[in-house]
């Protein structure tokens, strides 16, 4: 049975307060990010009809925004993500070397996951960080000026986490 | 005084008529008729909202208006834009227009699968005519086309993603005459797909019509796929009292002799579902799907097809079913089954879906 | 020194917490703007001429001038945070160093439309700035400047922020508002114009954020003041976020005055290219505007001194300028490839695609096919030509200007470069292991003398 805990769901009533009444599919954004980040790092089917339920629209308005935004995983992803960005100005500052160095060393391509479960490799488009490239984005945060002793320590910092 | 309904001066392609004020431009241009109207894949006057997506129609706006009578520095969406008093129009006396159609009816193309041979919307394509019209005789995209994966959507409608042209009529359909939407657009870009996402039935009493909006092959009538070719069948217009509420039970069935092959509802000279008083002439599923006897309806008479269309060179006169040729140079006797060439030959094995090939089809294509 | 009026305090210790940006300065602007009426607010920011920071450069003003205010109907404010074009990150900069400037600015605003609920749609990406911006509003809330009947106006405020999910294309108003809607982030087709038919269908004005953080300086120090910073039609600061082959990445706040030129090489800004490099090309105000080659980055084609500010930027138009579009300023060294700069930015259009309309949709995914198709050295002559073709059917017939935004960079890099990519089609093989380089790129351009 999937459901959100009392604490989430109290979050999702205050997410709808922030709206007119009747607009609480305005809080789908922000509901999916609870959601993906509540059950294992990606929306499931069961999961995406749980959160229509909550916000009393028809489950395919809940694909359809699920499926339109890159940040929704709608396949399961590692623990940790690696989303590294590839567009011009971080492909100026060497992200092609940085994507090659984090494939070789976890032995995955772009859109896989390690056998462990741990971590998945992603390429993504400009996040906004083009003066402190090479970076990319690890759960919440950003990790910049990436280098191959950077990109090192970020995995053994997740290895270290996971254990 | 009666409320007096403003009208506008708008000319198009030189030619000059009023229209009431919150008319498009398209639809002006549709008053005058002709070629002077431009072609809409994606609009549709019976759907709220429709339109403004698939970009064929636009035009050159030379004159905004006589107040401000600057020209419009961009081509606009003629279904979207509604006319001003003194708008001068240009839409196939622009060569700007032309050039830009050509444009979006390659892109249109790009990704188009071509598979008219083997899709049933043939013969009432609107991208067929439009390529035919506006297109061009090769094209210049050299990468493989896109593909999606098959899904089934239930038994009344056959969906044929490649052939799609992210219209959104159908949404609209589902939107506006059905009571629960199961289907949508789902991904973006040019992934952007009609999916239910979890391959669920569409299977609403009003679904139906979902088919007659659609502008090419991506959504047909699964109940008359492979039957027939729209071009064999004669279609009449008919009627029967109709129970279900929305139903307006005015349609076309397509026969071949007695046999219904298809019922659509009536379409108008743009192609759209005709209105009766004033509301679009929508049919229910059973109406449509059903009522599959001459004797479930009453006929009114052949439907009157333009003659441009290949729907009209059928050599089918009146209702009179033509001769079926095999048999008459056969004397009558059925033709026998000699040999299943599947059985000798690997090409065009009917387990491969021919328009999941990128390009041409070759032999190592059906090998296995 | 250029004068600073958003970033001055950007280093004091701790401007991120309410007690020491109010003990600043900050929230004076808001007990101003309380003693004006909302029409002589909007008057001052006519007055300043501030334009749009966000890109298109519209005079700020005039948009809220055209917000409706039909009777029992509610406006919205709302904030552009979502900055997602290639090169462009000084928004994320003022939001997470200085989160109360964006409010305060916010309050201004809000007030001067006539907003009760405001939103910050910010990009889902900077979730960490979301936290930062909800904090400082809680901080603002406790000291009274949001809430009910704020100083005792009577004027009830609330503002909320929303995270995106990754769609460049919610950078665009309309597409924006839809994502605020819970929608997908398909640009609506226009006119109605948010200012009649915005946000749940309500009259709505949309603003970048720096664009709302300039509203307190000129609160105030004045429109007119404001007017009197820069030149001529580029008023006031504006935020400049470098990066790419250059010593010093980061934001510059600048007045406007000062040559490219100098913002490259000065030390007091970009610090001049690494490694003893020349400079080769730039992307002077995000990734959609036109790319430059160095000869005509520095010099426009009358053989002025090129300036960062909208006029001079835009100079000769796309046939010899750019434009200031957001202020992402990406600049490329000898070493860097044209085609494949303009690939990634072709992949990145194709990518952010909402797909509505066929000729962004089908169009860019071509364009970037057949760049790296040039890029990988499987190129042909007429590959040029055809790209060329393509970003020109696509330019001025899309829903939104994300088709604008794909073809540009495609036709400029082609206008100036076009021998760059010449040399990939005759060199398939050598294109693969080495560059193009500098060549004629920043040799001065011959300016025909008028009598």
């Amino acid at each position: 049975m999937i459901k959100f805990s009392e604490e989430k769901l109290k979050k999702v009533s205050e997410i709808i307060q922030r709206y007119p009444e009747g607009k609480q599919k305005s809080a789908l954004l922000p509901v999916l990010h609870l959601a993906q980040d509540e059950f294992g790092g990606w929306l499931d089917t069961p999961v995406m009809d749980y959160v229509a339920t909550l916000l009393s629209i028809e489950p395919i308005e809940v694909y359809e925004v699920a499926s339109f935004y890159s940040m929704y995983n709608l396949k399961p992803v590692g623990k940790y993500l690696f989303e590294v960005c590839q567009t011009g100005p971080c492909m100026i500052n060497g992200s092609d070397d940085i994507i090659g160095y984090i494939k070789t060393k976890l032995n995955i391509g772009v859109g896989e996951t390690t056998a462990d479960g741990l971590f998945t490799l992603k390429t993504v488009e400009c996040l906004g960080a083009c003066g402190y490239a090479p970076m990319m984005q690890l759960g919440k945060t950003y990790r910049e000026h990436l280098t191959k002793e950077k990109v090192d320590a970020i995995v053994a910092e997740c290895r270290s986490k996971a254990n | 005084m009666a409320d007096e309904i403003k009208t506008f001066k708008v000319t198009i392609d030189n030619i000059t008529i009023d229209v009431p004020a919150g008319t498009t431009v398209l639809n002006a241009a549709r008053q005058i008729g002709g070629d002077v109207a431009p072609p809409a894949m994606c609009y549709y006057s019976k759907l709220q909202g429709s339109g403004g997506k698939c970009r064929t129609c636009l035009v050159e706006v030379a004159a905004g208006s006589t107040a401000d009578p600057r020209p419009m520095p961009k081509l606009v969406a003629s279904c979207r834009t509604t006319v001003m008093d003194g708008m001068v129009v240009k839409n196939i006396t622009s060569e700007k227009v032309k050039d830009a159609r050509a444009g979006v009816v390659e892109f249109l193309l790009l990704n188009h699968p071509l598979d008219c041979p083997i899709c049933d919307q043939a013969g009432e394509c609107h991208l067929q005519d439009l390529g035919y019209e506006h297109g061009k005789e090769g094209t210049r995209y050299e990468f493989p086309r896109r593909t999606f994966e098959k899904e089934d959507i239930g038994p009344y409608i056959q969906l044929h993603m490649t052939r799609c042209i992210l219209c959104y009529r159908c949404t609209y359909v589902a939107d506006q005459l059905t009571d629960k939407r199961v289907h949508g657009i789902l991904d973006r870009g040019e992934h952007a797909e009609i999916s239910t996402y979890i391959s669920k039935a569409v299977d609403n009493e009003f679904s139906g019509n979902m088919i007659d909006v659609c502008p090419v092959g991506a959504l047909t009538d699964k109940t008359f796929r492979f039957k027939n070719r729209v071009w064999f069948t004669k279609p009449v217009d008919a009627h029967r009292t109709c129970d279900t509420p929305g139903c307006c039970g005015n349609t076309t069935l397509w026969l071949r002799g007695e046999e219904v092959f298809r019922v659509t509802a009536r379409k108008d000279e743009w192609g759209e579902v005709k209105s009766y008083e004033g509301k679009p002439g929508w049919i229910c599923n059973t109406c449509r799907f059903d009522k599959k006897k001459t004797s479930d309806w009453t006929i009114e008479g052949v439907t009157k097809v333009n003659r441009h269309s290949v729907i009209s060179q059928g050599k089918y006169e009146g209702l009179v079913m033509p001769k079926e040729t095999v048999q008459e140079v056969m004397g009558g006797r059925a033709p026998k089954l000699l040999m299943n060439i599947h059985d000798e030959s690997e090409v065009n094995d009917p387990k491969i879906q021919l328009s999941e090939i990128n390009g041409p089809a070759h032999a190592e294509n059906f090998k296995n | 020194m250029a004068k600073k009026l958003l970033l001055d305090k950007a280093h004091v210790p701790g401007i991120r917490s309410y007690e020491v940006y109010r003990k600043e300065g900050g929230y004076r602007s808001v007990e101003k703007a309380f003693r004006l009426t909302p029409a002589e607010i909007v008057e001052e920011v006519k007055l300043s001429g501030l334009r749009g920071r966000g890109g298109a450069g519209f005079p700020t003003g005039m948009k809220w001038s055209f917000l409706a205010k039909p009777e029992g109907v509610p406006r919205y404010l709302v904030c552009n945070a979502d900055e997602s074009e290639p090169g462009t990150f000084k928004d994320r900069y003022l939001m997470e160093f200085i989160p109360h400037l964006l409010i305060e600015g916010m309050i201004v605003a809000s007030f001067a439309l006539g907003s009760n609920v405001s939103y910050i749609y910010i990009r889902g990406e900077y979730a960490w700035i979301a936290d930062i911006l909800e904090n400082a509003i809680d901080e603002a809330k406790q000291n009274g400047w949001v809430g009910k009947n704020i100083l005792g106006t009577g004027f009830n405020f609330e503002l909320y922020v929303q995270r995106g999910a990754g769609a460049y294309i919610c950078g665009e108003e309309t597409a924006l508002i839809e994502s605020l809607e819970g929608k997908r982030g398909n640009p609506r087709i226009k006119p109605p114009f948010p200012a009649v038919k915005g946000l749940w269908d309500c009259p709505t004005v949309v603003n970048n954020v720096e664009t709302l953080a300039a509203v307190v300086p000129i609160i105030n120090e004045g429109g007119e003041a404001y007017a009197k910073i820069g030149v001529g039609k580029s008023t006031g600061t504006k935020l400049i976020s470098a990066c790419g082959n250059i010593n010093k990445p980061g934001i510059y706040e600048i007045d406007m005055t000062i040559s490219v030129e100098d913002f490259i090489f000065s030390d007091e800004y970009c610090g001049g290219i690494p490694n003893g490099k020349r400079l080769k090309a730039c992307i002077p105000g995000g990734s959609s505007v036109p790319i430059l080659p160095a000869n005509l980055l520095l010099t426009t084609a009358k053989g002025e001194k090129r300036m960062m500010n909208y006029e001079s930027l835009s100079d000769g138009g796309f046939a010899t300028g750019s434009m200031m579009g957001s202020g992402g300023f990406i600049v490329l060294d000898e070493d860097q490839c044209i085609v494949r700069n303009t690939m990634t930015l072709a992949r990145f259009y194709h990518h952010e695609s909402c797909g509505q309309c066929s000729p962004c949709r089908e169009g860019t995914g071509w364009m970037e096919r057949i760049l790296k198709k040039i890029e990988s050295g499987k190129g042909e002559m007429k590959d040029i030509d055809l790209l060329w073709d393509i970003q020109r059917k696509i330019e001025g017939n899309t829903i939104c200007p994300l088709g604008d935004a794909a073809a540009w960079p495609v036709a400029a890099a082609i206008r100036h470069f076009r021998d760059e990519f010449e040399w990939h089609v005759q060199h398939p093989d050598k294109c693969l292991t080495e560059n193009f380089g500098l060549r004629h790129y920043a040799d001065p351009i011959h300016v025909a003398v008028t009598a």
